[in-house]
Order: C-alpha cells, then sequence, then structure tokens
C-alpha cells in the first residue's frame, strides 16, 4: 500500500456502524482531506455512529472514514480505493482542494464537499466547476457536517438507484426491439423469397404454385400489419395515452357479435362456439377495450383449438358486482412450463401443433393489460393436449363526470 | 422412393414458408429434398445413407437446435456437409463464424446468415459437396 507515514492524530482508519436487522445497511466510503489534525478526528468522530436512514427504500447507509493531511497523501488514498465522498479543505499545504480535484484519478464518480475557511466567491465557481457538490464553511458543528454528508449520501444514492433502473429499462427494451426485428424480419424475408422465386420463373408454367405463392405471401402481409397494430395498442396501453371512453357498454351484444366475428375460422376448423350469459349483462367501461377482450379469448380459443374442438365463452355479474368473464376451449393446451411463459411479450409456443398457427405474441400481452385497467388478473388453467380455461373478473370503470369537468374548465 | 441418382438434402426449417422457398429452389437445382421442420422431427431422420448434406437452421423449438442437429450428423458421418441457417449474430450480437473466431465446438462446415440468397445456398452446397455433385 502507500509509504506514507500516518500522523499519529490523523484517524486511525474505519469506523464501522452496528447493522440494524430489519434494514438493508450499505457502506460508503469517506475521505476527509484536511492538514488540521484537529479537523480531523473532529469531524471522524462527527460521524462515528452516523448513520443516515433511507426510510422509503428500507436501506441505511454507515460510513467508513479515512483520512488525508496533506494533497499528496489525498491521491494516494484515492488510488487505494476510490471513495464515494470527499471532504476537502481549500488550503493544503502542497497544493489545493482545487489541484487534488484535478490529479484525482479517472473515474471521479465521487461527491466532494468543500470545506473553506474563507468562502470567497472565485473558490466557490471554481470548486464548482471541477463538481464540487455542496460546500462547509469553516468552523462548522457537527451537525452541520452531518447534515452535509446526509445529504451528500442521499444524493448518490438515489443517483446510483436510477442509474440501475435506467440501464435495466435500456436491457428490455433492447430485447424487445430484438424480438420485434426478428418477428418483422420472418415475414418478409418469406415474401420476399417467393418473389425471387417466382421472378425466376422456378415453376415453369405450373400457375397453381405461383398462385399459392401469392396466396402464401399475403397472409405473411396480413401477419405482419396484425403484428404492427398490435404493437400500436400495446404503445399506446403503456403510455397510458390511450382515450378512454367509458360508457355503458351491453356485453351481451358484444360478446355476440365478438362471436360472429370469429365464426369463418370456427366454421373452417369445424369449433363449435357456445356463449353463455344472462339474458342482460351491462358494465360501464370503454366498448373498444371490451371488444379487445373478448376478440382475443375467442380467437384463441378457436386458433388454439382442435378440429372439430369446442369453446365455450360465460359472462356473469357477481354478487360482489364485478364481471366474472370465463373462456374455455378443447383445445392443444399447454404444459406447464408453458404456462409459465404464457404472458411475456412475443412468447409464442413453439410446438407441432402451433407451427401453423399464426399470431402476433402480443396478444396475450394486450390482454393482460386491459384486464389490468379494470382491475382484473388473468387465472389460466390448461392441460396439454386437452384444452385451456382462461378467467378473470373485470371491474366496473368509473363514468367521468364530464359535467363536471366542463364546469370546472369554463 | 428416392432416386438413388440423385444429391439428397435434408432440410431443417421451422418457418413453412422458408422451408417452401428452399425445396422449390433445391428441387429445381436437381437435388432432392427430404424436409423436417423441427428438431424432434429430424432426429429420427438422421440415419446412414439418409442423405448427402444438411441445411439446417439453429435456431427452432429450442435455441441451440441446429447446433444439436448438426453435431448428431458429424458423429454419425464427419464427412457429410452441414450448412447453419441464422440470423442470431443481427439478434442477439454473438457472432458465429468460423473464419473469424474458429470455435471448434460447432460442428458445422459453413455458416449463412439469413436472410440467406439462395446462389449463396447453391454456391457453399456446390463447394461442400464437390465438383462431382455425389457425395458417395
Amino acid at each position: 500500500m502507500s509509504s506514507l507515514k500516518r500522523n499519529l492524530n490523523a484517524c486511525s482508519g474505519v469506523t464501522v456502524m452496528p447493522p440494524d436487522p430489519d434494514t438493508k445497511s450499505l457502506q460508503f466510503d469517506i475521505l476527509i482531506v484536511d492538514d488540521e489534525a484537529g479537523m480531523r478526528t473532529g469531524a471522524e468522530r462527527s460521524l462515528e455512529h452516523f448513520a443516515v436512514g433511507l426510510e422509503d427504500f428500507g436501506e441505511t447507509i454507515a460510513f467508513t472514514v479515512r483520512c488525508a493531511a496533506t494533497g499528496a497523501e489525498a491521491l494516494a488514498e484515492f488510488k487505494a480505493r476510490r471513495p464515494d465522498i470527499v471532504l476537502l479543505d481549500y488550503k493544503l499545504p502542497d497544493m489545493t482542494g482545487i489541484d487534488v480535484l484535478e490529479n484525482a484519478p479517472e473515474p471521479r464518480d465521487f461527491l466532494t464537499i468543500m470545506i473553506t475557511a474563507f468562502a470567497s466567491l472565485e473558490v466557490a465557481v471554481t470548486a464548482t466547476k471541477r463538481g464540487a457538490f455542496d460546500f462547509l464553511a469553516k468552523p462548522f458543528t457537527p451537525e452541520e457536517l452531518r447534515a452535509t454528508v446526509q445529504k451528500a449520501a442521499r444524493h448518490i444514492y438515489l443517483h446510483r438507484k436510477a442509474r440501475r433502473l435506467e440501464d435495466e429499462k435500456k436491457q428490455v427494451r433492447f430485447e424487445f426491439i430484438s424480438v420485434l426485428a426478428h418477428e418483422l424480419k420472418s415475414p418478409l424475408a418469406a415474401v420476399e423469397g417467393y418473389m425471387h422465386l417466382m421472378k425466376e420463373r422456378l415453376k415453369g408454367g405450373d400457375l397453381a404454385a405461383y398462385d399459392s405463392m401469392v396466396e402464401r405471401s399475403v397472409l405473411r402481409i396480413a401477419g405482419m400489419r396484425k403484428l404492427v397494430m398490435d404493437l400500436l395498442d400495446l404503445t399506446r396501453l403503456e403510455s397510458g395515452k390511450k382515450k378512454r371512453s367509458i360508457e355503458t357498454v351491453d356485453l351481451v351484444k358484444a360478446a355476440g357479435l365478438v362471436i360472429e366475428a370469429v365464426g369463418p375460422i370456427a366454421l373452417a376448423k369445424g369449433v363449435k362456439f357456445e356463449l353463455k350469459t344472462p339474458e342482460r349483462l351491462t358494465m360501464n367501461a370503454d366498448p373498444g377495450e371490451i371488444d379487445m377482450i373478448l376478440a382475443n379469448l375467442a380467437t384463441n380459443a378457436v386458433k388454439y383449438n382442435k378440429q372439430g374442438g369446442s369453446a365455450v365463452l360465460e359472462l356473469k355479474r357477481e354478487d360482489h358486482g364485478s364481471v366474472t368473464v370465463r373462456c374455455s376451449d378443447t383445445g392443444i393446451g399447454m404444459t406447464a412450463e408453458e404456462q409459465a411463459k404464457l404472458f411475456g411479450e412475443f412468447v409464442r409456443m413453439k410446438n407441432e401443433h402451433t407451427r401453423a398457427i399464426d399470431g402476433s405474441g402480443l396478444g396475450l400481452s394486450i390482454l393482460k393489460k386491459v384486464v389490468k385497467l379494470y382491475g382484473g388478473e388473468i387465472t389460466v388453467s390448461s392441460e396439454y393436449g386437452k384444452g385451456s380455461s382462461f378467467e378473470f373478473t373485470l371491474a366496473d370503470a368509473e363514468i367521468p363526470a364530464q359535467n363536471a369537468e366542463t364546469a370546472l374548465k369554463a | 422412393m428416392s432416386d438413388d441418382k440423385k444429391t439428397r438434402i435434408l432440410v431443417v426449417e421451422d418457418d413453412p414458408d422458408m422451408m417452401d422457398q428452399m425445396k422449390i429452389y433445391l428441387e429445381s437445382e436437381k437435388y432432392e429434398v427430404v424436409s423436417a421442420s423441427s428438431q424432434k422431427e429430424a432426429e429420427p431422420l438422421i440415419t446412414p445413407g439418409g442423405f448427402h448434406a444438411a441445411v439446417l437452421d439453429l435456431m427452432m423449438e429450442n435455441p441451440d437446435s441446429g447446433f444439436v442437429l448438426s453435431h448428431k450428423i458429424k458423429r454419425m458421418d464427419a464427412s457429410i456437409p452441414v450448412i447453419l441457417v441464422t440470423s442470431v449474430t443481427r439478434e442477439t450480437g454473438y457472432y458465429f463464424d468460423k473464419a473469424h473466431d474458429p470455435k471448434s465446438w460447432i460442428k458445422a462446415d459453413a455458416i449463412i446468415h439469413k436472410e440467406l440468397r439462395f446462389e449463396q445456398l447453391k454456391a457453399e452446397l456446390k463447394r461442400l459437396l464437390g465438383g462431382d455433385r455425389h457425395a458417395s
């Protein structure tokens, strides 16, 4: 380590806080740089057993304290270990505090609190330019010192936490975009390939082969369009910018329309779709969102069904007020492993039953988000090869008091 | 019935359209195509004399399906050329390229990056199968 001869009066090294059993304890390293021995010991004592509580995060910060009497000593301490907070005297025997800051090794991601006897504006400006976070004018009380250190410690903590969250967000975003790019590229490559084969007339005079290439291309493009539309829905839901218009929605009618819409694909697959509702059932909701929910459920129940299977969409008002929605099918079902992954974005179960089924991989993410708007949580029960059942409750949305709002704006 | 005069290529690809196209293209080049749409479906097809070369998609039901199949083919007969088709570099940042970083654990003779061009596939097959086009 350093060959520095330590002044006996300089502080002895490390102050360890007794850990609080209930909260997580962090340790920040403080380096005190001052040529006055009394200052150093005084500051060290003030910080002994001092801890900053971060009640909102259930964490406390304790401190280890190191000391340096000169600029050279300070730089050696920097080299040994990077401190979190530096209490830096401006006037040192061998250089100024500013010189210490300038010569500190990179990265200089510590907070500096300048200690100065003469609070000159010039020093303050230069020090701030060099990254000083705060000032302490000599003489200061232990309370003043602790208050300043507390402010710095909280600042560092929040800054680091924010940076970590930002990094995580970036990672999630990167993954989302990577998968999205893949999902858009696959149909493009397929269509491009067909175009190429058609241009080269690789099937000679076999017109039926070209018809099928055109048909497949149109299908893949339709899939891409669906993906883009779903993506827009998802983005609007996530940004919270989707305009909602809450009104009384006739659920019986809405469900009937949805079943009608899936009619053609159900017919093609020979799937019998049954609707179970009371005679009358209404709720306060955004009609577009209700359509999204029911269409999503019904389409899945048909798409992931077996040839000649059946599906049931059930809606009813519970005694406690909310509406229960249940959609079950006699489809291909899922393994427990597949169920665990089900609600992730772009998760599409890849197995021999699903290969021929197209989908954007965003449907259930969207369903989950819309259902959440009505306070619901989706539960899935499924058995591989037997079928799946999706169930959740929807609470009535509040109809905004439009009149009151207009009155306020006026 | 397989035609003994033709060179048989095992194509494993989970995108039905890519499979369709590869088949049309290779057949137009007078190859015979043995197809499988998943790792699971391909495994029983790996038999001695079953095919003369293989074109494998890397990511199918498992992210490393192509590697696993390639390994199994080479263990059966190391002389069978294997071409891996992948877009993994662009998507994950991993770099699989024998010239760039010879990874001996990748048991493939060529790695083609998606979006593959049919001419490139043809050229690689020609190179790996040799001039006479008949492997065995």
